[in-house]
Order: structure tokens, then sequence, then C-alpha cells
């Protein structure tokens, strides 16, 4: 692996403020060599004051930032060689493509017949050969955002960094770019920061997730990791679709865990190995809408629970059902397909049954 | 009345609207213009004939020669100052905000305050204090301080529509701040610099009231020589010279036009 590697990147204890407003707090970040890191975040966090440091646009209030084992923190931001791609591409519109694309070789005045070379190079890797001429007016936002990224990687950066750089284009769009960009990463190697407030995006393309909140790093997983073991409330609810039933009183029973909450509701799981659930504690219990199952007739499962349909919000694939659960509020189900709108009508009562064993627990 | 013959009738509307404002627009122009071809001696409107022989007349005219080559002279000087001063004072406002804001402001505004009259009297009255009286060089500073406001605006304009993250983006590809204003943030203000100057150009050229205090026989321009003609005058001669300044003024719009978009230089507003 890799790992043993210098890190490319490192961020040690670094703050921002803006007058009052405080954007960036003591934080400290490792990137590794090579690996596709995405910033993943509400908007306001300090996503983009965060890029703004690393590039040299912003200086920190304090800390410092290491880039390829050199301290830049006093360097300014045209002697860092980061690759920065704008949010709006940032073309040069009196330019054509290849100018574009040929802007940072020419102010490290590299050779004529080098530099049309590497600028070929470039553009096909991101499938744009033939388009060199072109005037950047005369091309799609896709074609764009393609242009934008040979202009950053042909420079060979020591760090790539990606402002919401998928954002503006259309949803189809950002599918197929999604795909492009893991596997231009792929082939270029590069040390790449991405900056998103898409979690699926974030989901999809990274390496490892950065979840950030108010300035703060929540948490740095893989998306494996984030979404199975959430650090926190916060990182639970901000990662896919979960239900955040109410605090639970917990105790053990053999090999159980017993959760009780207000209302006489009882749920039990199987004891895991889990230091931070001690007896008498009280915890916060978050279920993903595909860990609760209707459950037909009398037949027994775990964790039975009545409840009362509210709302079918049909996906295609598969149906978010709705239900008020009385003291544990309102849940939301994840029912393949959608023969459940007929089968539990809204008014309707049903029984679901809730997995605990695959909940996320956090101590309160 | 069905869709069609609405559109249509509201079509006709705006467009009969539109050529009442242009024919009020342009008929002082048409009434010079008609005149000058006049053959009498005298002005006339409507012209009792056709001849040409007022616009041989303006054309050897050695005042109008003299004046005009001041005019082209004062005006090649004032407007390239104007531009001068007025981008180097854009950029300072736009990109460093020291209260500078309200002096842009106030600046942008003064033409419409201080009347020519005003600026013209001052500088002869300043001109004379310092010895130089009605030299070129006062008349090129009344002429940059008149078209100062416009030059200004326009370059302020071009500035705000000026997108920054092209400046972070050729600062991030590694230029230097020098290079980056010689390769970006220049190149993307030239049209709006261009436009600001062809503008001061056409102001200067036609300037009239400022001059005339600011001129001497000498340095006089063409407005200048033109009132000085009518006073002794009374022949179409100056309907002539009055169309052939027209037309050089509509040649220099008309490039403006062409390469710079009359839009983009007459934009008061940048949003
Ligand atoms: N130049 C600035 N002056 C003052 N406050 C700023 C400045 N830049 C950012 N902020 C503030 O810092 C905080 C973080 O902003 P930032 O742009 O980094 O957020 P973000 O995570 O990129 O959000 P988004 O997803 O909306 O782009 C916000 O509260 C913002 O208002
Ligand atoms: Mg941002």
């Amino acid at each position: 692996m890799k790992g043993e590697a210098s890190p490319a990147v490192e961020l040690i204890k670094v703050s921002k403020s803006f007058d009052a407003v405080q954007a960036v707090r003591e934080l400290s970040l490792t990137i590794r060599q090579g690996e596709l890191l995405t910033l993943l975040g509400p908007s306001g966090c300090g996503k983009t004051t965060l890029l703004n440091m690393l590039a040299g646009f912003e200086v920190p209030s304090a800390g410092s930032i290491v880039i390829g084992g050199r301290d830049v923190t006093a360097v300014p931001p045209y002697r860092r060689n980061t690759g920065m791609v704008f949010q709006n591409y940032a073309l040069f519109p009196h330019m054509n493509v290849f100018d574009n694309v040929a802007f940072g070789l020419r102010m490290r005045k590299m050779a004529k017949f080098e530099m049309a070379r590497a600028v070929g190079h470039a553009l096909e890797m991101v499938k744009l050969e033939g388009l060199a001429s072109r005037r950047i007016r005369q091309l799609s936002g896709g074609q764009q955002q393609r242009v934008a990224l040979a202009r950053a990687i042909v420079i060979e950066p020591k760090v790539l960094l990606l402002d919401e750089p998928l954002s503006a284009l259309d949803r189809n769009l950002r599918g197929a770019m999604q795909v492009e960009l893991r596997e231009l990463h792929e082939r270029t190697g590069l040390t790449t920061l991405f900056v998103t407030h898409d979690q699926e995006e974030a989901l999809g393309l990274s390496d490892r997730i950065v979840v950030m909140s108010r300035g703060e790093i929540q948490q740095v997983a893989t998306p494996l990791e984030l979404y199975r073991l959430p650090a926190n409330g916060f990182v639970a609810s901000f990662i896919g679709e979960i239900n955040r039933l109410p605090p639970a009183r917990c105790r053990t029973e053999g090999n159980d865990v017993v959760f009780e909450i207000a209302g006489g509701i009882v749920l039990r799981a199987r004891k895991r190995n889990q230091p931070t659930i001690g007896a008498g504690q009280e915890t916060h219990l978050f279920v993903r809408p595909e860990h609760l199952t209707l459950v037909e007739g009398d037949r027994p499962a775990p964790n039975r629970v009545s409840c009362r349909v509210t709302a079918h919000l049909y996906q295609g694939a598969y149906t978010l059902t709705r239900v008020d659960a009385g003291p544990l509020g309102n849940l939301q189900l994840r029912v393949l397909g959608g023969e459940v709108i007929a089968a539990a009508p809204i008014g309707s009562q049903i029984k679901i049954s809730i997995d605990l064993d695959k909940a996320v627990i956090l101590a309160g | 009345m069905n869709a069609w013959l609405a559109t249509r009738l509201s079509a006709g509307l705006f467009w009969s609207a539109v050529a009442l404002i242009l024919g009020y627009m342009t008929i002082p122009a048409l009434v010079v213009l008609m005149t000058s071809v006049s053959p009498s001696e005298l002005l006339e409107f409507p012209p009792s004939g056709f001849s040409l022989r007022w616009y041989e007349r303006a054309l050897t005219y050695p005042d109008f020669q003299g004046a005009f080559v001041n005019g082209l002279i004062v005006t090649a000087f004032a407007s390239s100052l104007s531009l001068l001063i007025g981008s180097a004072f854009a950029y300072l406002v736009e990109r460093y905000t020291f209260g500078g804001r309200v002096a842009l402001e106030a600046i942008l505004a003064s033409p419409l305050i201080v009347p020519h009259f005003t600026t013209g009297f001052g500088f002869l009255l300043l001109g004379a204090n310092l010895r130089i009286g009605q030299s070129y060089a006062v008349v090129v500073a009344t002429h940059v301080l008149l078209t100062l406001p416009f030059v200004t605006r326009s370059v302020y304009v071009s500035l705000r529509n000026l997108d920054p993250a092209l400046e972070r983006a050729a600062t991030n590809l590694g230029a230097s701040p020098l290079q980056v204003l010689r390769r970006v943030t220049l190149p993307l203000l030239l049209p709006g610099m261009a436009g600001g100057w062809l503008v001061a150009a056409m102001l200067s050229l036609t300037e009239f009231t400022a001059s005339l205090y600011v001129t001497a026989q000498r340095t006089q321009t063409l407005p200048v020589a033109m009132y000085t003609y009518v006073r002794e005058y009374t022949d179409p001669t100056i309907a002539a010279i009055s169309a052939l300044l027209i037309t050089f003024t509509t040649i220099l719009m008309l490039i403006a036009n062409r390469y710079l978009g009359l839009r983009r230089i007459l934009a008061i507003d940048a949003h």
C-alpha cells in the first residue's frame, strides 16, 4: 500500500475567521499520496474556505499547511502548484481550448513542441481530442467542464482541487461525469481533493470522505464505514436517509441489549462489540429505512411495532412509506417495488419490524 | 379579433412609435442636412434646389481645415489621457475599497452637475493665471476632465462584469500578479477601454461650450470655428460643415458598434 509514503497534503490546526464568522476551526487533516478525498458538508460549513487556503487564495488565521513536504502557509498561490477546477469552470473566454489548457505550461515556460504534446495528451485524457481550436463559447457545459479539468491536470499539480465541479451540470451528465472523474483519477494518479455537498456523489466517488460541519471535521472514513458506522448523530443523518428514534435507556439481558423507550416500548438487539454502550446509559438509535420491514399477519418478527400509514412516495425501484409509530414518532420504510401502495393504503394499520442489529447506536 | 391580427396590430403600433421617436430625434440634423445642399447664398429651409458648392467651400475654408486638425490633435491626446486616468481610477476603486466608491459616484455624476460653461471658464482663468493661456495643454486638460466620467464608467462596468474567478484561475496556474494583469485582466477589459476611448473621442470632437473659453484662434477646435463663422457669414457653408462633422462622428460610432457592440459601451449599469 501507498499508505507508508509521506502524505501529499497536511493541514495542521488550521483556522480561518472572517470578521465575526469562524469559517474553519483548528482543523487537522492528512491527504494521502494519490487518493481521492472528498470534503462533504452542508452549505457554509467551510469547504470552499478550506480549498482556498490550500490553493493560497486565503491565508489561514492560524495553523499551517504542508504540501508535498513543504510548508506553504506563506507561499503565494502562483507558486504552490495546485490545480484548481472552479465551480463555473472559469475558462478564459478570450482564448481557445488549446490556449486555455496551455496557459499553465506557458507560465512554466515550457518549450513549444513539448507543450503541444502535453496539451494534446491532456485533451485526450478528458476525451476532447480534435476540439483544440474551438472557442470556449462554442462548447457545451460538459465540454467546458472537461477543458477546465484538462487545464488543471496538464500542469501535473501536487494536488488537484475540485470545488463542486459537477453542480452546474444536469443530472444525467453529472452521473456520467462522476464515472469519468473516477476513471481520470485512476489514470492520472493525482492526489485529489473533491468538494461537494451531494452525499451520493461523495459515496460513489471517494476513497475517503471528510464530513464537515460548522468549520470542523465530524468524521473521516471510507464511504462504506461512513454509511455503516457514522461517528455521531450529525453524520448519521447527513449521510443517506435515516430514522432517528427517541432516546432510549439500555441494559443487557443475556446475549441481548434491551432498549426502553418512553411510552412502554421495548426493543432488543443482539449484544455487539461496542464499548460505548453501557448499562443504564442513555442511547440514541438510528435506523435506515431499508432496515424497517413490513410484517404480514401474525408472523413472529423481532421488534414488532404497530403503526399507521401516512404517506407513500413511489420511487420506481422502491417505495418510501411513511408511518406514524406512536411513541416512536414518524418513521420511514423502504419497501421494494410499488405493491405496498395498494396493500397498505394510507390510514391503514400495519405492523413493522425494526432490525436493530444493523442500527447505529450512539451513546447519549 | 384573432390573435394573429392582434400581434400584427401591436407590432404596427410599436414600429410607428419607434419611427416617430426616431424622426423627432433626427429632425434637427435633417433640417441642417437639407439646408446644406441649397444653392442659395442665404440660409434657407426648405432648400430651393440642389448644389454641393457649400461643401466645396467648407472643405477649402482655411479656418475649418486648421480647426479640424486642431480638433484631431486635442481629441487624440484628450481621449488617450482620459483612458489612462479613467482606467487606473476605475481599477483602483473596483479593487481596493477605500471609500472610493463614493468618490467614483461623485465623479460619474459631475458632468450632470457642473455645466461645461463653468468648466471652460474655470480652466480659462486658471490658464491665464499660470501664464499658459489658451494653449493646447489647457484645451486637452479641459477635454480630459469632460470625458473622464464616461471613460471611467465604461472601464468600471467592464471590470464589474469580469469574473474574479478568471484571475484566480490564472493565478492558480502559476501567473504572477503582473502576468495576470497582462494576459487575463487587460485583454478582457480591452473592449470596454476601446469603447470608452471612442465615446471620449466623439464627445471631444463635438464639444463646444467649454472649448469656446479655453481655445484661441491658434488652438480652436471645429465647433468653435463653426461658431465664429456663423457670427460673420450667413451662407449655408455652416450647414455643410455641420453635415460633414455629423458624418465623421457617425462613422466613428459605426466602427465602435461594429467592433465593440454599442450596447456594451453605453451600458450604464453592470446588472
Ligand atoms: N470572504 C468572506 N468574507 C466573509 N465571510 C466569508 C467569506 N468567505 C466565506 N465566508 C463565510 O465563511 C463560512 C464558510 O464559507 P464557505 O464558502 O467556505 O462554505 P462552503 O462550505 O463552501 O459552502 P457552499 O456549499 O455553500 O459553497 C460561511 O459562513 C461564509 O459566509
Ligand atoms: Mg463553497
